[in-house]
């Protein structure tokens, strides 16, 4: 390699990491901001914390004590996760009933999902959250039902163009060998579909996690809110609003997300791009 | 095989079918019909025909909100792609450290759209109050802030389709390019773009869907305001139906709206694209 060409690669090097610095200093300001005293915060939000500013963990204590924010852990846990569960269970098996039986019926399936994933959230909004106050859905425990009603366009999606790639040849043998179809479905066709379950998940927990509108119209609010619900609300309400308390709960709901970006992030960079390119 | 299957239609279609029916096939019927009645519960609905429509295009701030997301939307789309594919086209030169800033430029995206917009909010009315402004005294502060957050959330996601769709380009293509002596322009706007075609209109949908379709951005960082001026679609129609008493009516025929318009830009923008692709 010539000396310039390295030269214009080592420029380039440099010129991406003040640029990545710049990327992640919106984060770092909120830190920095979450250990002062809430009068100071709206004051001087780009200066470190002096002596006299400096408050400790005294806001993280508010965010726990005064907003519950533990609470809204567990209720987002609690959502996600079971949503995200009954999602990849039962849409990839009504996926693979779809692709594999051929019927007027299944085929309107797999048109009605496609067609649901362009539907924006507002149009349903009223009548969802009216439907689902009927059926008593308002507990992080029957949201799921919610969840995998609305996301299931997409998740069938995704598991329908999968399956089409799979020689249907393995599961004759193993009907043959005497699997009922239960039986093929999850010994023989679920293990295959391992990548498409990841990239599925993935994409419905970012979805989820994050979601504000939806849990907010349908959870029973006194009981239960989320973590997008808690901090929303702490804005939101009348009365004073307590700056030291939002930096250290925004903190709270940043930090989780991103240790586990940094521990699944080549799943997670490889499911948004399988996602992109079948969507 | 189909027939064996076909016996346990209620084990595999049954559960994701009811959940469908609940969280989306009777509650976008019944908003279809609710958009041509009178209510303020389901149970009271009187059919009024087309006067909600009417009524919605009279509600200024929906006509507004209108110009408002339908100009973000466009000049979102243009930003995040065009940065997004510079990014792309840096990050695949194997620098050093191409690795690091990938994860940092993807990471805004796994972040809520609240949590972004409290960010953000604290940093503009930091900058702004420099200069005795504030971000909910000015519509164009807000747009451009909203412009801003967007950008930084959606650049990473679109980053990686680039990538990924980068990577598929053959070497000998290129290659074929360079011995017919192309300058480097020439590569990018006769092979790469063209090549490229399929992530674009990926990308181009994501983005110009998501631009109209915004709503926890917009709510956290400026609530729409001043005074509505920087309310987006998704949010006025919100306002709509909770802060307006009498107006769920209204509410919905907007919806109705914003879902044709949504539907009929995304497939007005796949068509667009579509037909630049190129076979491989």
């Amino acid at each position: 390699m010539s000396k310039t060409k390295k030269a214009g690669r080592a420029m380039g090097s440099v010129l991406l990491a003040i640029l990545s610095i710049i990327y992640a200093s919106p984060i770092f300001i909120i830190l920095m901001n979450s250990f002062k005293k809430k009068t100071y915060i709206n004051l001087e939000p780009f200066v470190f914390p002096t002596a006299k500013t400096w408050a400790g963990l005294e806001n993280y204590q508010t965010g726990f004590d005064k907003y519950n924010f533990l609470s809204g852990v567990s209720t987002s846990v609690i959502i996600t996760i079971g949503s995200v569960v009954a999602i990849l269970l039962f849409c990839s098996m009504f996926a693979w009933y779809i692709t594999r039986v051929h019927t007027r019926f299944t085929k309107f399936m797999y048109l009605l999902c496609v067609f649901s994933m362009v539907v924006p959230f507002q149009m349903v909004m009223f009548t969802l959250s009216k439907t689902a106050d009927t059926l008593k859905l308002n507990t992080p425990f029957t949201i799921p039902i919610v969840y995998l009603g609305f996301g299931a366009g997409l998740a069938v999606f995704m598991f329908c163009g999968f399956i089409k790639g799979v020689p249907i040849e393995v599961e004759e043998a193993a009907m043959i060998d005497g699997c009922s179809p239960p039986r093929t479905f999850f010994s023989v066709v679920l293990p295959i579909m391992q990548p498409t379950y990841i990239s599925v998940g993935i994409l419905q927990t970012m979805w989820i996690w994050n979601d504000f509108l939806l849990p907010y119209l349908v959870l029973d609010q006194k009981r239960y809110r989320t973590i997008p619900m808690i901090i929303q609300m702490m804005k939101g309400s009348y009365g004073r609003v307590d700056m030291g308390a939002i930096m250290a709960c925004l903190i709270l709901a940043v930090i989780p997300v991103i240790v586990f970006y940094l521990f699944s992030q080549k799943y997670i960079i490889e499911g948004v791009a399988a996602g992109a390119v079948k969507g | 095989m189909e027939k064996a299957i076909k016996r346990y239609f209620p084990l595999f279609i049954i559960p994701t079918l009811a959940a469908f029916l609940i969280g989306f096939i009777i509650p976008f019927i019944m908003g279809v019909w609710l958009s041509f009645c009178e209510f303020t519960t389901v149970q009271d609905a009187t059919f009024v025909g087309f006067k909600n429509y009417l009524l919605a295009f009279a509600d200024e701030t929906f006509v507004h909100a209108l110009g408002f997301t339908a100009l973000f939307a466009v000049v979102s789309l243009v930003l995040i792609n065009v940065l997004a594919f510079m990014l792309a086209m840096a990050l695949t030169k194997k620098l050093a450290g191409t690795n690091i800033f990938r994860t940092i430029f993807f990471m805004p995206n796994l972040i809520g759209g609240i949590v972004l917009g409290y960010i953000w909010q604290l940093i503009f009315n930091g900058i702004l109050s420099q200069f005795d402004l504030a971000l909910n005294l000015n519509a164009k502060f807000g747009f451009w802030g909203t412009v801003i957050l967007v950008c930084w959330q959606q650049i990473g996601y679109m980053m990686i389709i680039y990538i990924a769709g980068l990577q598929t380009i053959p070497t000998d293509v290129m290659e074929a390019a360079n011995i017919d002596g192309a300058s480097g322009r020439q590569r990018l706007f006769r092979v790469t773009l063209p090549m490229m075609m399929p992530s674009i209109t990926i990308c181009t949908f994501l983005s110009i869907t998501n631009g109209f379709k915004l709503f926890d951005q917009n709510l956290s960082l400026t609530g729409g305001e001043p005074a509505h001026a920087t309310e987006m679609l998704a949010l006025n129609i919100f306002n709509t139906f909770y802060s307006r008493v009498g107006f769920e009516g209204v509410g919905q025929a907007k919806a109705v709206l914003f879902f044709l318009l949504v539907v009929g830009i995304g497939l007005l923008q796949l068509r667009l694209t579509r037909s630049k692709e190129v076979q491989q």
